[in-house]
């Protein structure tokens, strides 16, 4: 009796060991920039372990039966006394029906370049129906039609040293996400919603749909995409410091 | 008596072992951090549903009056998504939600690994320590009818046998621990990680168990709701039996 709990001791012993050998010599550099934040260490393990499971798989699609009533949340103000510039830049651009806008696409690129809406259009497209879940707990299912982030990103000769993406909006929000979720074939950058042309209150011209990620992620509005060799999270205008998770996969 | 002895067949009961002590206050701990935390990610959409879809603009299961978001119509007019005008429609927020998710997220997500962790070192040497087949799972000897029967009328008088600092545990005792064990956390978690757009996207068979993103809330909540009435039977019979004596057997060991 007493030999089988040492046995079992010594097992759970070489466990623990071998757990924590793996720890040791595990590549910390690839951890999220709120790596070292207490409050955000829960989410840091997460996509740890997240980035464990297989990463190419397909989030579940749905019918054109399955659309649903979708609220708009981040709604750009465009009646704002003091709006930034930027702001009144996308009412110029809303004028004259986004003929002029551009989506810059500059860092860690071989040629960096600017698309029109009519080159995104003629971009091979993808048109899905996904579940949009925001961090409040709401769904809804919408149909989404747009090009994968991932041939943009290789129209424009993604550096092989690229670690993350960073997203610039008009109305003066940025995100960043990494590789992962950015090649993901369902990460796209979205012009179409339900068959039509996207909406104001749904982020027109072109917003990015994150559909490995919670809602909050998928900016509307795009204006500029920066490639990065590190994590950046975007300083004073980025998630962390404006007290929210950089990873939102959950 | 309710507490038929198995302890010599067992090996008598020296005291809760230290590694039960040292997980059970991280488990405490981590499940008051998980429902104030719940509790305020729950006040940001205070409303329940069934299925994969409920939003604002869908009718819901059940509504709670727990925050100003509780039915706050601040809602723009509705603009149909196709010709139909009865299908599915569009509008823009106009009311500032109670919304403290910054930080009630990742304190959630925070608390559940400092839940899971322990949690799962308390199963692995529960189960191959011996620990859940000697105090914790319901020998069939026990379901007999007569004896759960027994044990029901004992806890409807109230008669509670004084506090040994730990196991003989009754039968009603432990078949509530088995379910919290084997049924109700495995269930917070699965049902947790069915919210999580990554998780799903990497085993979207889980929609399917829970019957869709909402079901999985709705279900993470009812789970909820049926941990917190264990938790408050379990103070209570931990103060009818001996209060002092119990926080000793927990804490000091003995």
């Amino acid at each position: 009796m007493s030999s089988r709990l040492v046995t079992r001791r010594r097992a759970l012993l070489t466990g623990l060991a071998a757990i924590s050998g793996l720890a040791v010599t595990r590549d910390w550099s690839d951890m999220p920039p709120t790596y070292g934040n207490i409050l955000r260490m829960g989410d840091d393990l997460t996509y740890a372990a997240f980035r464990m499971l297989p990463r190419q798989r397909l989030v579940r699609e749905y019918t054109l039966a399955d659309i649903s009533s979708f609220p708009a949340h981040g709604v750009i103000d465009l009646g704002a006394a003091n709006a930034p510039q930027i702001v009144r830049d996308y009412r110029r651009l809303l004028d004259g029906r986004f003929a002029d806008w551009r989506l810059s696409v500059e860092g860690r690129v071989a040629t960096p370049r600017a698309f029109s809406l009519n080159e995104l259009k003629q971009l091979p497209s993808r048109t899905q129906i996904t579940r949009h879940v925001c961090e409040e707990g709401w769904s809804a299912i919408a149909q989404w039609t747009g090009v994968p982030l991932r041939t943009v990103l290789e129209r424009a000769g993604i550096l092989p040293t690229a670690r993350s993406v960073v997203l610039y909006s008009y109305d003066d929000w940025l995100t960043s996400i990494d590789l992962s979720d950015a090649l993901h074939p369902q990460t796209i950058l979205a012009y179409g919603m339900n068959g039509r042309d996207l909406t104001i209150p749904h982020g027109a011209p072109v917003r990015l749909r994150l559909e490995t990620q919670l809602g909050q992620k998928s900016l509307k509005y795009l204006q500029r995409i920066v490639v990065k060799d590190e994590f950046d999270d975007g300083g004073a205008k980025g998630e962390i410091q404006t007290g929210w998770a950089w990873y939102m996969g959950i | 008596m309710v507490l038929s002895g198995h302890a010599a067949a067992a090996g008598p009961f020296t005291g809760h072992a230290l590694w039960v002590r040292i997980s059970h206050w991280i488990v405490t701990a981590s499940v008051l951090t998980l429902v104030f935390s719940g509790f305020e990610i729950l006040m940001v959409h205070p409303r329940l549903y069934w299925g994969e879809v409920g939003n604002d603009l869908t009718p819901a299961w059940i509504e709670l009056p727990i925050s100003r978001n509780y039915k706050h119509d601040g809602w723009g007019t509705p603009v149909p998504f196709f010709d139909n005008a009865a299908g599915p429609v569009s509008a823009s927020s106009t009311y500032e939600i109670f919304n403290q998710n910054g930080w009630g997220r990742s304190l959630h997500f925070l608390a559940a690994w400092g839940m899971l962790l322990p949690g799962a070192t308390y199963l692995l040497i529960g189960v191959f320590s011996g620990h859940i087949r000697r105090f914790i799972w319901p020998r069939a000897r026990e379901l007999a009818p007569r004896h759960v029967w027994r044990d029901v009328v004992d806890h409807i008088y109230f008669q509670i046998p004084p506090a040994s600092g730990g196991p003989q545990y009754g039968v009603l005792q432990k078949t509530s621990y088995a379910l919290v064990i084997f049924v109700a956390a495995p269930m917070m978690l699965l049902s947790g990680l069915t919210m999580a757009p990554a998780f799903t996207g990497a085993f979207p068979a889980l929609l399917d168990v829970f019957g869709g993103y909402q079901s999985a809330r709705t279900i993470h909540f009812l789970t909820f709701v049926s941990l917190a009435l264990f938790v408050c039977v379990h103070v209570v019979m931990v103060v009818a039996s001996g209060f002092r004596r119990q926080i000793r057997g927990m804490t000091v060991g003995e």
